[in-house]
């Protein structure tokens, strides 16, 4: 099928696009990013738009921005650059591992790390990744700038806190922790798919002992969760396969997942105990296995 | 915009496809579409270097932009050398995902020009095929990266 027909606005600066937003923000205007996940929608008619506001000029919202405290992206930064970028590798390892199991190879040239986040679904790797990290969102409008954590960033299914005149403009990925490991596990019937459940972790081991943890799923709920129970049981513990066992089994009682074509409520929560518990498992062993001498990350 | 090295310009409507830009407004029907909505890659395309599904592009989208069809590949009236491989290998049967197939092999092998069989098949991820099985197309994409290896020496 072929979208409905829309207005078409091709900002070339961030400036021009944050007009256009506000100037809009009663008319029904879509920002289009990508387009691996608005283009399809318009196209069967799940989505319509009046004004489609494209944002591929914005060149300068392309970026990856080192930082102290961690690594600030441009929310138009592509997957492709991403999974290929020696910084993301050394100081987000998590993002490594996990984007290319997002999409497909052409869906990773046009997709987005914004344009994911926004879209919101809670099936999807990069929302989940962001709730384990905490990450920051930068969100933009004529009216100022506003930072949002992950926690609160994701309201429900395809929808965030973001209002019709902002755009999100970059995302900040805190460091981490000294001598950790990290795991992102996905559970789905055909690479490239859309994740039935998924389990981000990050773990770090100070004499045998898990000193710090993230854990959060995605597939389970109409966000992604985290898995706070989980985490303030596993803190100070060995990580034995009853101890991750158990972390698993709480995380998923965390969650609240829905039924649908590719599996049961039920199945999705034994799932996602099982995968919370692998990916626990895997950043353990990771975060283990670092040499003695000098901080360094566990990473696949 | 520039297909295939050829400048054209045409008038369309902001919600014209990519993938119809190129079928209907060109008349270049090398690039076919499959479902529509960026699942089976029958409709991918190469756009300024980035293999693209062109029915998730808007034509205007490509404005100014260099695309390379299946069209494009063959040159001097003779096949492109992994046009030749998939002749060879039988990786093709109906057809239909054979372009986006092919370009997607382009693409890979600029990437990674030795490409061992799992690198071809989560290369390939983009691309869905409903009659070969998908064999032929790594034998014939194995044979392909082989001859453009040669033909560089």
């Amino acid at each position: 099928m072929k979208p409905a027909p829309f207005y078409y606005h091709a900002p070339s600066s961030l400036d021009e696009a944050l007009g256009l937003l506000r100037d809009l923000r009663d008319e029904d205007a879509k920002v289009l990013a990508g387009g691996q996940s608005l283009m399809p929608m318009l196209n069967m008619r799940l989505a319509r738009a009046n004004h489609l506001v494209d944002i591929n000029g914005l060149r300068e919202l392309d970026y990856a921005r080192e930082e102290r405290s961690g690594l600030a992206m441009g929310a138009l930064t592509r997957h492709r650059t991403l999974e290929r970028s020696a910084d993301v590798a050394r100081r987000i390892p998590l993002l490594t591992e996990a984007i290319p199991q997002v999409g497909d190879r052409q869906v990773r040239f046009r997709g987005t790390l914004g344009g994911s986040l926004a879209h919101a679904d809670p099936a999807a790797e990069l929302p989940t990744i962001a709730v384990a990290l905490d990450a920051e969102m930068v969100v933009r409008s004529r009216s100022g700038t506003r930072t949002v954590r992950a926690a609160d960033f994701f309201l429900s299914f395809f929808t965030t806190v973001l209002e019709p005149d902002e755009l999100l403009t970059e995302v900040r990925f805190p460091a981490f922790p000294a001598r950790s490991g990290c795991a992102f596990l996905e559970l789905t019937r055909q690479l490239g798919a859309y994740p039935i459940v998924s389990a981000a972790a990050v773990v770090s081991i100070d004499d045998g002992r898990i000193a710090d943890v993230r854990l959060a799923l995605g597939g389970v709920g109409e966000t992604p969760i985290r898995a706070h129970g989980a985490e303030a049981a596993l803190r100070g513990q060995r990580p034995t396969l009853e101890v991750l066992t158990e972390a698993g089994r709480l995380a998923a009682d965390d969650t609240d997942p829905g039924a649908d074509v590719h599996g049961s409520a039920e199945y999705r929560k034994e799932m996602a105990a099982v995968y919370a518990r692998r990916a626990l498992q895997t950043a353990a062993d990771r975060a283990i296995s670092l040499p003695l001498d000098g901080g360094g990350l566990g990473r696949g | 915009m520039r297909l295939n090295g050829v400048a054209y310009e045409r008038y369309v409507e902001p919600r014209r496809l990519l993938s119809d830009f190129i079928r209907h407004d060109v008349g270049l029907t090398g690039t076919h579409v499959g479902c529509e909505h960026g699942v089976c890659g029958a409709c991918t395309v190469i756009v300024d270097g980035q293999l693209v599904k062109s029915c998730l592009m808007l034509a205007i989208q490509a404005r100014d932009a260099d695309v390379l069809t299946v069209e494009g590949l063959a040159r001097d009236g003779g096949l492109h050398p992994i046009q030749q491989a998939f002749h060879e290998h039988h990786a093709l049967q109906c057809g239909f995902c054979t372009p986006g197939m092919l370009l997607g092999a382009l693409s890979l092998l600029e990437e990674n020009p030795n490409p061992n069989e799992d690198e071809i098949k989560l290369g390939m991820d983009g691309n869905i095929c409903r009659c070969t099985g998908y064999y032929n197309i790594v034998e014939a994409i194995k044979a392909a990266a082989a001859a453009l290896m040669a033909s560089k020496v």
